[in-house]
């Protein structure tokens, strides 16, 4: 039974680690979506402009009050024509066709992106104000505040959140197997049905998932304690 | 926008709802118990119970619920012996399965929850209950207990809250519940703006009303903080 899963010419080992690769590709490019997207969210949260509050605000509570199914057949059935809506401003009218990937990687960014506002905001507030006035009354400018005082500390407090982050966008790339792209689960679904051993491809799919996320619990685990190697503990 | 499409298919979309508060409602039942349960095996001073209740929430918790909802609704019946069994009249049915998948799910998510909350009751509370002269079973009914499930309250909405929005994955079992609606309606009407919004109303006003309810019985539950304020 297990040959099928082999590396051979009748195996279907080189499509499932595609598939795994994949999946690592949606994720890391949609969490860094998020974190931009959740950089931008949090100062728009934080800042004093009323309509950018606003739209942050609208923006996170609905897309994390929504099922994540719904957002990504909002960017699969809409995103060509809300991608051409965007060139048709800059001037271009003619078609615009997004590919799986993309769109795969704009769904899950986004999702990802509102729950990284939420963490990245809680870990810039984290951050002493006291800090902040020492840096102003240094006479350092806003943006080096920001460089040197404020990014290098919500970053350490914002690890452990953006930790969980990462956990939900990988398990949320699953999802993405709906569009056709041909990540861990669209692989073990073709599998699934080609040789009719459903079981054996999606516990198949299933360790890879948990290879992948004990991986990054790991690496996270490690990259908490790089951060926190100047912090005094008691 | 196309309103008057909105207003149309809006008792289509509306007639999902029963069916994604019957599956979220029977999953969350059901898994409470596996929650509990796994908690107390985790919480318990033998090694074996205590080391299967963490394989199950490492497994469990690890992997995607599309993965696990794949594996009991596909994967199963590729067994003659399921299919033979009893079990099968409840594995071959898509409704069936898409609980059983919640159910455990959010059983190994409970059960971390509850494990948390057991574990923050203060161990005086217990020592004077046991010098009371209750038993093991008296002290957990009326102090770790009621402690415990206040405790976690405010995690476990967020759970029925994470449940409401994984519900949509039965759609892809089949089930025509909210998501399932509005995705046919989609792929009939290619009217997607609207129906994401329809359907994204629902959700909002489901979780919305959950929250409420569970900061009402939060409040309830918390006499004391009444009190003082």
């Amino acid at each position: 039974m297990l040959d099928i899963l082999s590396f051979g010419p009748t195996g279907w080992g080189w499509q499932l680690l595609a598939g795994a690769g994949m999946t690592v590709a949606v994720a890391l490019s949609a969490f860094a979506l998020g974190v931009v997207i959740g950089s931008f969210g949090a100062a728009a949260k934080l800042g004093g402009n009323v309509v950018l509050r606003s739209i942050a605000e609208v923006y996170t509570t609905v897309v994390r009050g929504v099922p994540e199914l719904l957002v990504i057949y909002l960017l699969f059935f809409g995103g060509n024509s809300m991608a051409m809506a965007v060139a048709s401003v800059f001037g271009y009218d003619g078609y615009v066709e997004l590919n799986a990937f993309s769109i795969g990687v704009a769904a899950v960014g986004l999702i990802s992106g509102s729950y990284s506002t939420e963490v990245i905001r809680g870990a810039a507030q984290a951050v002493p104000h006291g800090q902040i006035e020492a840096a102003r009354a240094c006479g350092m400018g806003r943006w080096l505040i920001l460089r040197r005082v404020l990014v290098p500390q919500t970053l350490r407090y914002a690890l452990p959140g953006l930790g969980n982050v990462w956990q939900l966008t990988l398990k949320d790339t699953s999802l993405v197997s709906v569009t056709a792209l041909t990540e861990i689960m669209r692989a073990a679904y073709l599998g699934a049905g080609a040789t009719r051993q459903p079981f054996l491809f999606y516990t198949t799919a299933a360790v890879l998932y948990l290879l992948l996320t004990t991986i990054s619990t790991a690496a996270f685990e490690r990259a908490e304690r790089h951060t926190m190697r100047g912090v005094r503990r008691a | 926008m196309n309103w008057q499409l909105m207003w149309d298919v809006l008792p289509t979309l509306l007639a999902g709802v029963p069916l994604t508060l019957q599956l979220v409602a029977l999953a969350e039942l059901l898994g409470f118990a596996v929650g509990l349960g796994t908690a107390l095996m985790r919480l318990s001073d033998s090694r074996a119970a205590a080391w299967i209740a963490q394989a199950y929430v490492f497994v469990f918790r690890g992997t995607p619920l599309l993965v696990q909802l794949y594996l009991i609704y596909y994967g199963l019946g590729q067994f003659d012996a399921v299919r033979q069994s009893a079990a099968w009249t409840i594995l071959r049915e898509p409704y069936w399965c898409a609980i059983l998948g919640m159910m455990l799910n959010t059983g190994a998510y409970t059960s971390e929850i509850l494990r948390g909350a057991i574990q923050s009751v203060p161990p005086g509370q217990v020592e004077a209950a046991r010098a009371c002269g209750m038993g093991r079973f008296l002290v957990f009914r009326r102090i770790v207990l009621p402690i415990a499930i206040r405790q976690a309250l405010p995690a476990y909405g967020n759970e029925v809250i994470l449940m409401i929005k994984a519900s949509s994955l039965a759609s892809i079992i089949t089930l025509m519940e909210v998501t399932g609606i509005a995705r046919k309606i989609i792929s009939q009407t290619f009217a997607v703006f609207e129906i994401f919004i329809l359907a994204g109303l629902i959700y909002l006003a489901l979780n919305f009303a959950l929250a409420r309810i569970f900061r009402y019985a939060e409040r309830r539950l918390s006499p004391q903080a009444r009190v003082r304020a």
